[in-house]
């Protein structure tokens, strides 16, 4: 049994050459199944002995990012192979050097071309809209002073005004010629404060027009494409020049040249688009160079960062290892499976005979008290099993694991909440359709939900055949009953009438006509008769309990494996047997009550044995009476479960303290007896590896165990009873869905209406009873094996076996892509 | 509501009071500093960075490192935090981290406005300014002729428009005025602060009131020191003292009067707090005083961190960090100048 126990683990030492260290790791990296010891956790990681080749590797994995951002960048492209295979890694470093070199100096020239070309679209943008903000700007200077002409007359109480106009009109064309503009784009985020500053800074003796751009315009100083405005501004006076243009300046506007005269303004127009359309072809050729280099790096780029990686992941291993003073060979402490142990010899001599190395590598065994970590050998069936108990806690080395049974027990608890085989087959349709894709998703990135339904698909796909095994049994497809088995034994009261007619079926009940029973599961003609919830009640408690006192048992059934495994004599008498009596005497005798009574269809109350076996153990029995002797039996019983209370209490502790008594004396006498300073320390070391004994601690301890069985024991059978309220609220629900939804709908003659009803059916059936349903069974399943089996037996308090492996480095790389 | 912020302040604060717990988790501690203090090279410390926070800033910056990188990686990472917080907050608590930049605003228009005082180029200013305290006009400082104009066109937009009520002059900029300009904003600004914190009420004024106290009276101490032998009159330093803190208003008096360091020691002295910071220095000694301002209020930071449903974390948080990227910077230069002696004389250890 793999599964049963954790692989055996052993702490080995491996002391290798210093030539052939790099080899020999990268061997048992493939291997995968060494997990190193950091040996030197109190050294900083530029100070361990290979610091240097750690900080190479980072700097080539920097430039290889860059080299990812930049392919990226540069959208899909068809990779081509190039010639050179690199396979040294020494290559590698100068070959992505040149490259990285190569790229920079292209970007830096396609950015300087990028940069004038989006100059020169600006200003070609400038002069197009500058000649309609011109125009329209001198139509309202002379719309403006008609105005103010024409208004005139209007105004006669200022004295002043017409002197102003006089003035106005004098200076006016000499202001024309003399008012400065400068014209430029300026990003349209910032283009209302900037309106704002230059109006404060001078005073508001300036005029500004813009024109929005429609297009993104790259902007020529960072290469992004933002929204951008065309703006003139109108100004008297060289002071506001020079202020405008520091304005223009800290707000990023670009200023640009524009000629009044319009032949101008044509002759450069024409130099622009000149000057653009040779640019662009130099930008095309620029660009169709660097995507060559991005097509040869693109190519390789994805083995390049694996093989880095994996160099990199190498050499922080090899900085686990101490460095023997001469310097000569590394001394490795590792964990792993001792039936890996030829295998890893194997690829030890493999190493060293590849590595050309004069000296094999040495292995041993080191013997130690550390607890090694815990391995399962999983495949891809159980590691979902396995995965559901680790979720809880990794179990401590070797201990017995709950994983083993788990594979069974969760999916049938989960059915017996879960019974109807139209369910099932849904689920288990759905599973298939995992499983049959499994290659087709396993490579790919999957969302979180997804994830975990193909992570766990074939607990699923178990889950789905217990369901369907379960909904034979309550006899429910989709909440309809089915008589497939046989037929059924009951029939109407009114013989005539036939059973989908039988009028008093819900309100007198069925009568039994046949002798034989229906041979599997629930009887069909039952659903939605009178007899039909007080039977499955009856019926699906007592299975609860049934079940539940089964599971708990084999949890107490596990502790003592457990404790023979470890050859702990006082966890078998002090705590197995008392609490196996004490379940037993209690719900282990209900248990039996229960069967026994199915068995003889006698009528006693169990509710009434069970309560009145404390109470009052000596009364009469009555008509509870269900075999001979039952009353002596009862108070035997009952006295048990009382004994087994202190038994589980107080023997374990105080023999522990006896014990601890007499190992303290017997290293007394063994320091009274050497006498060499050797021996001296050996009872050091032994002091400080022997664990503090503290009575009262440990009392307290086996108090709060005791107390949690014996309450737990009452309270978890109890807990088992979700699994018939589960059951009952599912075959409930999918009723409600069926009576209500379908049938209702189906009644009406419209098509539509059926339809609809049918779709809002199909809705609650996948929505409500499928998802929502499938995991809250799920969970209720968890919580039964988390809390009910498992504290039955499980410590739970081991850590993880995690070999050194290239194939998680590989993983790695797909999530950072 | 005052003292019930047990009952309501996680309703917006809860999360962002854990992320800056989160992330004050993430700084430098003194085994940090220990190993960073044991770096050869600069690629070193970018080797131990790369374990830490900083790790993500650092790693796409190819060797070789130069100390300029390191410390703008460093703030980067304080500008991306301040502002992931920023635009999670609520009132009152993104007034709150506002007011936390508005300091950093003052030595930005500080620095600009001295810069073009002695013609430098606006772009290369613009590099050195803190990130925290950038706005949009900050640029057009250059333009401003006198501090009139220097209001009334870019600050009047500012957060920092009513701390220039003050100082409004038509005098023109020269070294003198800008740092009188500097230090009348900051009295200004904390005076403001304070009475906002005082306004939130709860642990956030008791602590927070507590920690610009102190702010207060380094200010107010380095303001003396630093007038010592200028030509500011004893009425005018003592118009820059802020009106709050332990100091005011009697200990302002006597400092206003103080001609030399020991006389500032001998006021000082009055007070408890501060005698243990000056107990330190020896005799005529003031170059460690800074020093010591500094692992005083390092600690007063962290102590904020003891208590919990207050803002006074994230202003802690970020003055950390600042210290933090203050040691690292000390930390890169001794080693890529090769003085490794003096390595520890710079380091205010947070942890």
């Amino acid at each position: 049994m793999d599964l049963f126990r954790s692989e055996e683990m052993v702490l080995v030492q491996l002391i290798m050459p210093a030539e052939s260290a790099h080899d020999t790791i990268t061997y048992l990296a493939e291997l995968s199944l060494l997990q190193f010891r950091d040996l030197n956790p109190g050294k900083s990681p530029f100070q361990r002995t290979y610091a240097n080749q750690v900080k190479r590797y980072a700097e080539m994995s920097r430039k290889l990012r860059f080299f990812h951002d930049q392919v990226a960048k540069a959208g899909k492209l068809a990779y081509r192979p190039i010639m050179e295979n690199v396979t040294n890694l020494d290559e590698l470093d100068h070959k992505l050097g040149d490259l990285e070199s190569e790229l920079l100096e292209i970007n830096a020239n396609n950015d300087k071309l990028q940069s004038s070309q989006s100059e020169l679209m600006e200003l070609k943008l400038v002069l197009q809209n500058g000649a309609t903000l011109f125009h329209s700007t001198r139509h309202l200077e002379n719309g403006q002073q008609l105005q103010s002409v024409l208004d005139d007359p209007s105004l006669e109480e200022s004295v002043s005004r017409p002197l102003l106009l006089e003035q106005e009109m004098q200076t006016e064309p000499t202001k024309h010629g003399r008012l400065g503009f400068i014209t430029g784009v300026v990003p349209k985020v910032k283009a209302l404060s900037f309106e704002r500053i230059l109006f404060r800074a001078t005073r508001g003796n300036m005029y500004l027009k813009q024109a929005p751009i429609d297009e993104l315009v790259i902007d020529p100083a960072t290469g992004e494409k933002v929204e951008k405005i065309v703006f003139v501004v109108f100004f008297s006076g060289s002071r506001a020049r020079t202020k405008i243009t520091k304005i223009c300046e800290a707000f990023g506007a670009n200023r640009y040249p524009f000629p009044e005269e319009p032949n101008r303004l044509w002759q450069m127009k024409s130099e622009v688009d000149e000057r653009l359309s040779e640019l662009q072809s130099t930008l095309d050729a620029g660009i169709y160079h660097r995507n060559n280099v991005l097509n040869n790096i693109g190519y390789s780029l994805e083995k390049w960062t694996l093989m880095v990686k994996k160099e990199k992941a190498v050499y922080h291993t090899l900085n686990m290892l101490s460095v023997d003073v001469t310097r000569k060979c590394l001394v490795a402490e590792a964990w792993c499976p001792v039936s890996a142990k030829p295998k890893i010899q194997d690829a030890l001599q493999r190493a060293a005979y590849d590595s050309n190395s004069q000296v094999n590598t040495i292995f041993q065994i080191l013997y130690t008290k550390e607890s090694p970590p815990t391995f399962f050998e999983t495949n891809k069936f159980t590691s979902a099993f396995q995965e559901i108990v680790d979720a809880y806690g990794v179990g401590r080395y070797q201990e017995a694991n709950p994983g083993c049974f788990t594979i069974i027990t969760f999916p049938f608890l989960f059915a017996v909440m879960f019974g109807d085989w139209g369910h099932g087959i849904a689920l288990l349709l759905a599973a298939l359709y995992l499983i049959i894709n499994e290659k087709k998703f396993g490579s790919k990135q999957l969302g979180d939900i997804m994830n975990m339904a193909y992570g766990g698909r074939y607990v699923i796909l178990l889950m789905a055949i217990f369901s369907i095994y379960t909904g034979f049994i309550y006899n429910e497809f989709f909440s309809v009953p089915f008589e497939i088995f046989g037929k059924s034994a009951y029939r109407c009261r009114d013989p005539s009438s036939s059973i989908a007619s039988c009028m008093d079926a819900s309100t007198a009940g069925l009568i039994k006509y046949s002798s034989t029973p229906y041979p599997f599961g629930v009887d069909p003609v039952w659903h939605g008769s009178r007899s039909e919830l007080p039977f499955l009640n009856s019926m699906k408690m007592k299975m609860s309990i049934l079940l539940g006192i089964a599971q708990m048992n084999l949890g107490i059934v596990l502790s003592y494996f457990n404790a023979k495994f470890f050859h702990s004599a006082i966890d078998i008498w002090y705590q197995f047997i008392p609490q196996l009596l004490f379940l037993n005497a209690l719900f282990g005798y209900l248990s039996f009550l229960i069967i026994l009574k199915w068995c003889q269809g006698s009528k006693p109350d169990l509710y009434h044995v069970m309560i009145y076996m404390f109470l009052s153990p000596i009364d009469d029995l009555g008509e509870n009476q269900l075999f001979w002797g039952q009353r002596p039996v009862q108070i035997v019983l009952v006295l048990l479960a009382l004994v087994a209370v202190p038994w589980m209490l107080l023997p374990k502790p105080l023999t522990l303290r006896k014990q601890h008594l007499q190992k303290a004396r017997g290293q007394a006498y063994g320091v009274l007896d050497g006498s060499d300073t050797e021996d001296l320390d050996k009872g050091k070391e032994y002091e400080v590896e022997g664990e503090e004994f503290e009575f009262s601690e440990v009392l307290v301890h086996q108090m709060i165990h005791t107390i949690e069985f014996v309450l737990g024991a009452v309270s978890n059978t109890a807990s088992y009873l979700r699994l018939w309220a589960l059951s009952l609220a599912h075959a409930q629900l999918s009723a409600v869905f069926y009576d209500r939804v379908l049938l209702f709908a189906w009644e009406y003659s419209n098509p539509v209406i059926k339809l609809v009803g049918l779709f809002v059916f199909a809705a609650c059936t996948v929505g409500v009873l499928l998802i929502m349903e499938t995991l809250s069974a799920f969970l209720h399943a968890l919580r039964l094996h988390w809390v009910e089996f498992q504290n039955k037996f499980y410590l739970g308090d081991g850590y993880k076996f995690h070999p050194f492996s290239f194939n998680t480095l590989s993983q790695d790389y797909e999530d950072d892509t | 509501m005052y003292g019930f912020e047990a009952l309501y302040f996680n309703v917006d604060g809860g999360y962002l009071e854990a992320i800056v717990r989160g992330y004050r988790a993430g700084l430098l501690t003194a085994a940090d500093y220990n190993n960073l203090c044991q770096c050869e090279s600069l690629d070193d410390v970018k080797m131990h960075l790369a374990a830490t926070d900083y790790g993500p800033y650092l790693a796409n910056e190819p060797s070789p490192l130069h100390t300029t990188t390191i410390v703008e990686k460093c703030t980067q990472k304080l500008v991306d935090d301040y502002n992931h917080m920023l635009t999670q907050a609520t009132e009152p608590l993104s007034t709150f981290l506002e007011y936390i930049s508005y300091g950093h605003m003052i030595d930005n228009v500080v620095l600009i406005v001295t810069g073009t005082l002695h013609e430098r180029d606006v772009h290369e200013l613009l590099e050195k300014c803190h990130p925290l305290g950038m706005f949009d006009s900050i640029a057009t400082l250059a333009v401003a002729q006198n501090l009139r104009e220097l209001y009334r066109l870019v600050l009047v937009d500012t957060p920092l428009a009513p701390y220039f009520s003050e100082c409004i002059s038509s005098e023109d900029l020269d070294d003198m005025n800008i740092e009188i300009m500097r230090n009348t904003l900051y009295k200004a600004y904390l005076e403001d602060f304070y009475r906002f914190c005082q306004k939130l009420g709860g642990a956030t004024a008791t602590i927070m009131c507590d920690l610009l106290a102190f702010e207060a009276d380094r200010r107010a101490v380095d303001i003396t020191i630093n007038s010592i032998g200028t030509e500011l009159t004893r009425d005018d330093r003592r118009k820059l003292y802020s009106n709050f803190g332990l100091l005011y208003p009697y200990g302002h008096e006597e400092l206003a009067v103080c001609d030399d360091f020991d006389q500032v020691r001998g006021t000082m002295d009055k007070y408890p707090p501060y005698q243990s910071i000056f107990a330190k220095l020896s005799f005529g000694e003031s170059q460690m005083l800074d020093k010591a301002f500094y692992e005083e209020e390092v600690k007063r930071l962290c102590q904020a961190f003891e208590q919990q449903f207050h803002y006074a974390v994230f202003f802690a948080y970020i003055r950390l960090r600042e210290q933090e990227t203050r040691n690292l910077m000390w930390i890169s230069e001794c080693v890529a100048q090769n003085q490794k002696s003096r390595i520890h004389d710079g380091i205010v250890l947070i942890f």
